[in-house]
């Protein structure tokens, strides 16, 4: 049988690994469609492939750009990528150093980095995969399920507060923090945009479906019926004066959360160097 | 102003410093350029003095949120062409063990800076010890080989840190700089070298892609942002850096190749310093600060016409194998002075049979020259 990827040759495929396609994400997962994403906008934007340092941690959203994306791609330990990411970033400036991954790697283990980060404003660009739980382990809780959600390790409810996760981005420092879902792809495809054009720390949480971890556990058992809650909860940032905290606490607030112009950190470091270099 | 103008005043200078201060300038003479830390007693003076001398050196000092990152940035920087380092002791040295392993596993050059102090845990912050001997060894999971220097005087902490980056480029493995308090927090006489007469290992870098986790033993590096759109990951991978955790046989090739490189080349890695063993009847072996009161020991038991020779190890990982069992060989007893509870003494057994004494001496003080010479004349 000739491989159907031969047949279809998109315009796309260049971006990818197409050696070791198809993916191996389960069908209805939201990472196969910010992998899409993240393709038409570096497409969009033009740019170069070789511009982009891909670094990721564990789980399955770790996998969007690592094996997929054909960029030099780092693929760490479970929680650090972003530490990771500012050697990267730190040594060459000049490229676009993307860092997706999990909620459970980037705000559960990797929580510390991730505000460290964001408070010294390095110019990464974090797309955090929300899914609500720890997928690839097979569905425990995570910092981000919701109250009384039952999971494999919560199987009386969860008791725990989830973050809020770009509030928190945002208010770490932050030069960009967005939210949004794998429902507003086009909104998500622009955000992207706006996050890769701003320097400094730029931050989207994409709230996305997870049917095989926690869809099916929460009575949402194809991929479709999760989009249709981010669709039918999802409140832009805008409106959210209108509604009470009570009500915010099951809604998705999405929208852009902040957007300055702080001082990135590679450029004060590099700043300093050039202070020695002519005192010297 | 170019990194090596700024150290051409340095070079042929002599300086009064401490073991840290002489292990950092080790590393910019070695070219280092980039750091990564978080403070702790008694490693900050290596952070402290990268942090004001490497951007007069074009470099970069940061310091990280925990130990954890530092380790995570400093490979990440190794990947984009850096040449980097960490420093910490124990408790720091504990959390940095995740990513050593992936620094293992990923064949990335780095040297890690490992100030003893005395643990377990918070332990005696600021008291020297050589409790992390094993740690070093084994502290990260999985198979792996290591490379751990022990170096026993402020200039070898220069020439060794030097050493230290030069074997991480050559074997293209993390190097575990393997000091302790009392070396690392005294202050004696540092030479440093005209530029000449330092050797610096460059790094080989691959012209294509292929290959870069196999093919030969020590294959060569890649420097991320040269369009190779190569993949680095810490499962198991082919020789070309892709993922492959079901095949048993990728799983063993990679492994034992990244064994083998340090395992098979044990005789090119090893150094170590022998005193009085043509003829002897006992040996002392020690390393690092212990060796210290240890040949002071051996010089004044033979003062007293005892036959005892000396066996220093300045490599501790890869173990000095050949070298300890043929002096081993050649005594009735071993000795081993050493600050923990005989995590090395350990070690040598596994090439004698003949008895070893462990000397060991913990609680932050080290050992004496009489401490040593009595617990030897009463075993003897
Ligand atoms: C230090 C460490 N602890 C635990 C694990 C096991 N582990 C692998 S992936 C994962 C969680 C993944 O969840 P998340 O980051 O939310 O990503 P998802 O799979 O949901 O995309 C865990 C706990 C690990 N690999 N390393
Ligand atoms: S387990 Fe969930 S997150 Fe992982 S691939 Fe399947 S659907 Fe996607």
């Amino acid at each position: 049988m000739t491989n159907p990827i031969e047949i279809h040759k998109h315009r796309h495929l260049k971006y990818l690994r197409t050696e070791i396609l198809p993916t191996a994400f389960c069908s209805g997962c939201g990472c196969g469609t910010i992998l899409n994403i993240f393709v038409n906008v570096i497409d969009e934007m033009g740019i170069d492939p070789n511009d982009i340092i891909a670094v990721t941690g564990i789980g399955c959203s770790s996998w969007i750009p690592s094996p997929y994306l054909a960029v030099d791609t780092l693929h760490t330990t479970h929680g650090r990528a972003i530490a990771f990411a500012t050697g990267v970033k730190v040594m060459k400036p000049e490229k676009h150093v993307v860092v997706i991954a999990g909620d459970g790697d980037l705000s559960g283990i990797g929580g510390n980095h991730l505000i460290h980060a964001a408070r010294r404003n390095i110019d990464l660009k974090v797309f955090l995969v929300n899914n609500f739980i720890y997928g690839m382990t097979g569905g425990q809780v995570s910092p981000t399920t919701p109250k009384e959600t039952k999971t494999t390790t919560t199987p009386y409810g969860n008791s725990e507060q989830p973050f809020k996760i770009t509030e928190l981005v945002a208010a770490a420092g932050a030069n960009y923090a967005a939210r949004w879902t794998t429902y507003h792809i086009f909104k998500l495809k622009k955000a992207m945009k706006e996050s890769i054009e701003k320097k400094g720390f730029s931050f989207i949480e994409i709230i996305s479906q997870c049917p095989t971890s926690y869809g099916r556990k929460i009575g949402q058992k194809e991929g479709i019926d999760q989009l249709n809650h981010f669709k039918a909860n999802s409140i832009d940032i805008k409106n959210k004066e209108k509604y009470s905290e009570e009500d915010l606490e099951n809604k998705i607030v999405v929208g852009k959360f902040v957007e300055r112009n702080r001082r990135e950190f590679v450029d004060g470091l590099r700043e300093i160097n050039k202070k020695l270099a002519v005192s010297n | 102003m170019n990194n090596k103008e700024y150290l051409k005043d340095f070079a042929g200078k002599t300086l009064f410093v401490q073991g840290d201060e002489a292990a950092a300038y080790g590393a910019l003479f070695a070219g280092c350029n980039f750091f990564a830390g978080y403070p702790i007693t008694p490693a900050s003076e290596v952070a402290e003095l990268m942090a004001k001398e490497l951007p007069k050196v074009g470099g970069f000092y940061i310091q990280m949120e925990d130990e954890i990152a530092s380790m995570g940035a400093i490979v990440g920087a190794a990947w984009t062409g850096g040449k980097t380092m960490t420093a910490t002791s124990g408790p720091g040295f504990s959390l940095m063990q995740e990513n050593i392993g992936y620094a293992c596993m990923t064949e990335t050059p780095c040297v890690i800076v490992d100030v003893q102090r005395s643990g377990p845990s918070t332990g005696q912050a600021t008291k020297g010890a050589q409790g992390d001997m094993m740690q070093a060894r084994w502290g990260t999971h999985g198979d792996h080989e290591i490379i751990a220097l022990c170096p026993n005087s402020i200039q070898e902490s220069f020439d060794l840190m030097v050493e230290a980056f030069n074997l991480s480029e050559k074997f293209r493995s993390p190097v575990i700089f393997l000091t302790d308090g009392e070396i690392g927090h005294i202050r004696e006489k540092l030479v440093i070298p005209e530029l000449k007469d330092i050797f610096i290992q460059p790094r080989r870098i691959s012209e294509s892609k292929v290959d870069i986790f196999g093919g030969e033993r020590i294959p060569p590096m890649i420097e991320f942002g040269q369009g190779h759109k190569i993949h680095v990951t810490g499962s198991t991978h082919k020789s070309n850096g892709m993922r492959d955790v079901s095949s048993q046989n990728v799983h063993d090739v990679l492994i034992r190749r990244i064994y083998e490189k340090i395992e098979l080349n044990r005789d090119i890695i090893v150094k170590y310093e022998t005193h009085f063993t043509d003829d002897m009847d006992y040996l002392v072996i020690s390393y690092g600060a212990s060796a210290r009161p240890s040949l002071g020991a051996v010089h004044s038991l033979r003062k007293q016409g005892k036959k005892i020779g000396m066996l220093r190890l300045i490599t501790i990982w890869p173990f000095a194998d050949k070298i300890t069992r043929e002096l081993c060989k050649k005594v009735k007893k071993v000795f081993v002075p050493e600050m923990n509870l005989g995590q090395i003494a350990r070690e040598v057994e596994r090439f004698t049979s003949n008895p070893v004494i462990k000397i060991s001496k913990i609680g932050g003080v080290s050992h004496t020259i009489n401490e040593i010479s009595e617990e030897i004349i009463s075993n003897i």
